[in-house]
């Protein structure tokens, strides 16, 4: 499969494609934590780091075959995420979005000062694994476990605490467990992206991480329209090739990319796929070929 | 040495309670985290720097500059990015401020590059005054008597004009406000005015403080202004002022004492401890949730 890719497509696409994966499942764990729960994390990169780091430092220094080290970078990550998440998700919104950030921030200057996190200079010589067929075999077996479990009851517990955390609990849904159990996953997520990331790289270093990275996944969950796992899909796809399509603007690169996310908030207040509702797209559709089967006729 | 660093630390801290004052009113009346606020306070330095070097002014002159042109430039991006998005769900206006930062940090860079500039030494002539074991420049007795005028004049601007008495009351509740014929389009726009000029004011003696100016300075501290301003709990005028004046000691502290090179995580951890005991701040109020 890969070597057929490498064979008909540039190279330069094919990494685009695999970026665009990870930063899918990225996405996907913050769609879960702050689009669906409606919890605002604002340190999803440092969860992202856990990952990398310790997927890396299993591979290079004890040669751990990587697809444990890509469950281990999941748990490590989840399990950080739930022993942070017990007290902080006791906090509301914006300083719930502090307490992400702060955590974030420490994670990144821990591993800066970490002798088996190679301090600032990083690790390097991280097996190249990472490839088209990974990624996007575990991007659709996540999209799909995602999908079945915002259609199931703990699926639409998580949207009521989002609604009204109040009425959710009233209406016998356990809030602390199911806000702890989202955090848990989004940072499992979080973990395996950034465990593909290091392996896609193969060299790592804190200046990844940082808060520019964890806003860029929140723009990505918000800007497709929260909680909708296409519209995270369209939002990652979007920003991911934003930048190299905006390559030829050079250095005003980033003035277009910032310019962009207010205009596009401005006209898409609810992110792109926010508002739009999948039956509402099948009426459209068959009544437009109704109409279509007639003229013709 | 404790004293030394205690008088450092007031400095420092200070300087941070001037910009997480901008976050907190703003917060307080449209409940938006101002992410462009520390980009802001990035201008202001560097347009005290450019009155500097054009036009030679001293740093006092340099500072009402930098506070009047950050001014009209929050209410330019009020109106331009948020205003619009003042209906619409709060991670809307979060991601326009995002993309406010990104686009204003990357601005600067195209126009001055990305290393960092100096204040010329004829900003202010700095003197060392030595008490005891301490020591102490006027440049630091400057920034703490600024800071402190700057922040009296605040509170009673909050406290005794009709404008201060508008602003407190978008903040309890927006609608009643604009029911009672308060122009509220106005009391915010105002909001971001007063906010920006303090941003402003830090920024300027922050880039003479530390002899540098960058386009990138802004982020790191407006998160530290922000962790200052849920320190002291978020929309509360003298919660950010006690907020950054004691995250700027202990910071400096715990750089003296522990570790230098955890500097950055000292503040956050130091805000996260605080945020598990009392999770509305030190001095904001808890509120119980009406249904």
């Amino acid at each position: 499969m890969e070597s057929l890719l490498q064979q008909y497509v540039d190279l330069y696409y094919l990494q685009i494609v695999i970026l665009i994966g990870i930063n899918i499942i990225l996405a996907l764990g913050l769609n879960i934590i702050t689009g669906v729960t409606g919890q605002l994390s604002m340190g999803h990169a440092g969860f992202m780091s856990i990952g990398a780091y310790t997927s890396a430092i299993l591979a290079t220094q004890f040669g751990v075959p990587f697809p444990v080290c890509l469950l281990a970078a999941g748990l490590m990550a989840a399990f950080m995420g739930v022993v942070i998440g017990i007290p902080i998700l006791r906090l509301e919104g914006d300083y719930l979005a502090m307490v992400t950030i702060g955590f974030a921030e420490i994670v990144r200057v821990v591993f800066l000062n970490l002798e088996i996190a190679g301090r600032g200079m990083g690790l390097s010589g991280i097996p190249a694994e990472t490839n088209f067929s990974i990624v996007w075999g575990l991007v659709i077996i996540i999209v799909l476990l995602n999908t079945g479990l915002l259609k199931s009851r703990p699926g639409r517990a998580l949207y009521s605490i989002r609604e009204d955390e109040i009425a959710a609990e009233a209406s016998g849904v356990n809030t602390t467990l199911y806000k702890v159990i989202a955090f848990g996953m989004g940072t499992f997520l979080a973990g395996i992206g950034g465990s593909l990331y290091a392996h896609y790289l193969t060299y790592i270093n804190p200046g990844n991480f940082g808060f520019m990275r964890s806003v860029e996944l929140l723009n990505m969950v918000v800007l497709g329209g929260m909680g909708s796992i296409p519209g995270t899909i369209v939002g990652t796809i979007i920003l991911t090739i934003a930048p190299e399509v905006l390559r030829f603007v050079q250095e005003y690169r980033l003035l277009f990319y910032g310019a962009l996310l207010v205009i596009l908030m401005i006209f898409r207040p609810n992110g792109l796929l926010g508002d739009v509702r999948w039956h509402d797209v099948k009426r459209y559709w068959s009544r437009w070929r109704k109409t279509w089967i007639k003229k013709g006729s | 040495m404790f004293l030394q660093q205690l008088i450092n630390g007031l400095t420092l801290g200070s300087t941070y309670a001037l910009i997480a004052l901008g976050y907190t009113m703003v917060y307080g009346i449209v409940q938006l985290i101002n992410f462009a606020h520390g980009e802001i306070y990035m201008f202001g330095a560097f347009f005290g720097l450019l009155l500097v070097l054009t036009f030679d002014v001293d740093i006092f002159l340099a500072i009402a500059g930098a506070m009047v042109f950050c001014m009209l430039m929050g209410v330019l991006v009020e109106r331009i990015a948020y205003r619009p998005l003042r209906g619409s769900s709060r991670l809307s206006a979060l991601i326009s401020a995002i993309g406010v930062s990104i686009f204003l940090s990357t601005f600067m860079v195209l126009l001055r590059g990305p290393n960092s500039t100096s204040y010329p030494s004829s900003v202010m002539a700095i003197k060392t005054y030595h008490i005891g074991s301490i020591e102490l420049s006027s440049l630091q007795i400057m920034i703490l008597v600024t800071a402190a005028v700057l922040m009296i004049g605040l509170e009673l601007m909050v406290k005794r004009t009709r404008m201060g008495k508008a602003m407190r009351a978008c903040s309890q509740d927006l609608d009643a406000a604009r029911l009672m014929g308060i122009n509220v389009d106005r009391t915010i726009s105002f909001t971001f005015a007063l906010g920006s000029a303090l941003a402003a004011a830090g920024g300027v003696m922050v880039g003479v403080y530390y002899n540098a100016v960058q386009p990138y300075m802004g982020t790191m501290a407006g998160l530290k202004a922000f962790a200052a301003a849920v320190l002291g709990g978020i929309g509360s005028i003298p919660g950010a002022m006690l907020g950054g004046i004691l995250l700027g000691v202990l910071e400096n502290l715990g750089i003296a004492y522990l570790a230098s090179s955890y500097k950055d995580a000292i503040a956050f951890g130091i805000l996260i401890l605080v945020l598990l005991i009392r999770p509305q701040g030190l001095l904001g109020k808890a509120t119980t949730k009406k249904v």
